[in-house]
């Protein structure tokens, strides 16, 4: 038997592997970031330039990332690429995230009406899958890119009211709070600064593996052609694009792809780290 | 008796949802721009067909009335014909439910037999080398696009080493087999990683719970105070989150099936989102929707089995 196995209070990773990987995920993130601001520095040729002469040509100094059926240059797409794919990531959690919270706050806070109401909300969108919500609001709404974001964000707000709420119903009976309560303080100051602070953390650590989720289904959307339409460089449109060709030119759809994966690697890092963060510092 | 009472309550209680399920695959015909009969026809439909089927569905009628109709409809499993294929729409997704079913049960059983041994070692071994290798490969393979995945595993195996089919789903019991194994691998991937994270925290938390440390002090070997007092207590939330990848893999199936291309009803709601065959969305719709109730259903069963303590209340 292990001598700390009665400290619960410890932290899961040793602080510098926290660090460590809190630092590598940053780094990703950053360079992400600064290739999606500024495309035209590291992209070697116009995303969108058809050249007939250079098509399908395998991963060279000239091309590190290959060509594809029309000869553009598959790194340049994928450096253009970043833009949307990041976009949707960031903005596709980022309203959730707020509107999400505010109604699990509220919803938790003062019950009734709105409780129930949010709660069979939650079942029914509980009983269809993930991917089927998206793709029926795609359906509805018809293709492209502003339509992505409305459907991630009419999916997405729930998983955070749902982690907000579960959370404040907790908190809702905790000391400082029915102190608060006691001390005749409005409900907006504590529910806002009494209540808010002690249930985001949570919800931001989702977040950030939300960012790779919401990448993720928005890519999927443009693999399956329900959602962003070529010739776009959206890194799942380049891989659908590449799909065809996957036994003679594999590097179509094998460098999106990856980028698309260290990019979530980087989130889910960071995401970690912070939830190691809020985890010792909370307590 | 207990059990019984348990189950009858629960699926009393899966009526209200069930019910918002069909106003909201109902409505959403009415949500698409244009005329309901006009897009469950197609643009080639004559005139007359338009106005029969509208006359059929009630449309110049109150919506109330119109839901009624679609109610009837889906009871007498009466779901239209599809535009595409030509035949009663039900046949059509009964003819392609059974790969999607064992697609997904595959990749759920798959999903298990590797993330069980391995987040309960990783949970185990906290902190040293087989916990840190298990934390970093779980943490790249809920990174990659499932899409992706499926391509490159369909290269390596299909392509270059040409020991699997690169897709479709044959015609003898191993030919099934053998396009099942792709999928299922590419489905279970992410699942699996999600399930070790899950079940190693659970393991790392409940390892430090005083009723262990008491099991141990009782003197109860070291392989029952596992098997009894951590792994059951750690399965709990695990068994939830199963359910609930299980949930979100059938709706995976979509892009699965479609990189695969494995007729099931995945492809399918592919093929009738291009061909706009909205009859068939419509029913695919529900049919998802209806499978997640019955995960759902049996998982809280699950859930009561292993936790005695879980009431219905």
């Amino acid at each position: 038997m292990k001598k700390t196995s009665n400290h619960p209070q410890k932290r899961r990773l040793p602080l510098w592997m926290t660090r460590v990987t809190f630092v590598a995920g940053g780094l990703i993130v950053l360079l992400m970031i600064i290739v999606s601001l500024f495309p035209a520095v590291f992209a070697p040729y116009d995303p969108l330039e058809v050249a007939p002469a250079a098509r399908f040509i395998a991963p060279c100094v000239e091309h590190p990332f290959g060509t594809d059926f029309y000869g553009r240059d598959i790194l340049s797409r994928v450096v253009y690429g970043a833009r949307i794919d990041l976009l949707i990531g960031v903005l596709g959690t980022a309203i959730p995230l707020v509107v999400g919270s505010i109604l699990g706050l509220l919803a938790g806070y003062y019950g009734g009406l709105l409780d129930s109401l949010l709660m069979r909300v939650n079942d029914v969108m509980m009983a269809f899958p993930f991917t089927i919500l998206v793709i029926i609001i795609m359906t509805i709404l018809g293709q492209g890119m502003q339509n992505i974001f409305i459907a991630l964000w009419l999916v997405g707000w729930m998983s955070y009211a749902r982690l907000v709420r579960s959370e404040v119903l907790v908190m809702k009976n905790a000391e400082f709070v029915q102190s608060a309560v006691v001390a005749g303080f409005t409900n907006a100051r504590i529910l806002f600064r009494h209540v808010l602070p002690n249930v985001i953390s949570s919800a931001v650590v989702f977040a950030a593996s939300d960012i790779v989720m919401c990448m993720i289904t928005g890519a999927s959307m443009s693999f399956l052609g329900l959602g962003i339409q070529p010739p776009s460089p959206e890194w799942g449109a380049i891989l659908n694009e590449g799909r065809g060709y996957i036994s003679t030119a594999w590097w179509i759809t094998f460098f999106p792809g990856l980028t698309m994966a260290l990019t979530g690697v980087g989130f889910s890092l960071l995401g970690d780290g912070l939830s190691d963060f809020l985890r010792t510092k909370g307590r | 008796m207990n059990q019984l009472n348990y189950i009858f309550k629960r699926l009393l209680q899966m009526i209200p949802v069930l019910f918002l399920v069909t106003v909201l695959t109902f409505l959403m015909l009415r949500l698409i721009p244009g005329d309901p009969a006009r897009l469950l026809l197609g643009d080639k439909a004559q005139e007359v067909a338009i106005e029969a089927l509208r006359e059929k569905m009630g449309l110049n009628e109150p919506l109330i009335t119109q839901y009624w109709i679609y109610l009837k409809g889906l009871l007498l499993l009466d779901l239209g014909t599809s535009l595409k294929y030509q035949m009663p729409v039900s046949e059509l997704i009964l003819q392609r439910l059974p790969i999607t079913v064992i697609l997904t049960l595959a990749s759920t059983a798959l999903a298990c037999l590797f993330s069980f041994p391995i987040g309960y070692m990783a949970g185990r071994y906290k902190d040293r080398l087989p916990d840190q290798i298990v934390r970093t490969v779980a943490l790249i393979s809920i990174a990659m696009p499932t899409f992706w995945v499926a391509l490159l595993l369909m290269l390596l195996f299909g392509v270059v080493l040409g020991l699997l089919p690169v897709g479709g789903w044959g015609m003898t019991f191993g030919e099934h087999v053998k396009s099942l194994l792709l999928p299922a691998f590419t489905q279970s991937l992410m699942t699996s990683a999600l399930v070790i994270r899950n079940l190693r925290n659970s393991v790392v938390d409940i390892s430090r719970m005083d009723y262990v440390d008491f099991a141990r002090s009782k003197g109860i070997t070291e392989g029952h105070v596992k098997r009894r007092h951590v792994l059951r207590n750690a399965m709990i939330p695990t068994v939830t989150l199963v359910a609930m990848r299980m949930a979100h893999m059938l709706g995976g199936s979509v892009i699965i099936e479609t990189v695969f291309s494995l007729p099931g009803i995945g492809r399918l709601m592919i093929e009738a989102i291009n061909g706009r065959d909205y009859s068939v969305i419509q029913s695919l719709v529900f049919v998802f929707a209806a499978m997640v109730l019955v995960v759902n259903l049996l998982t809280d069963l699950l859930y009561s089995f292993l936790d005695p303590r879980v009431t219905f209340d």
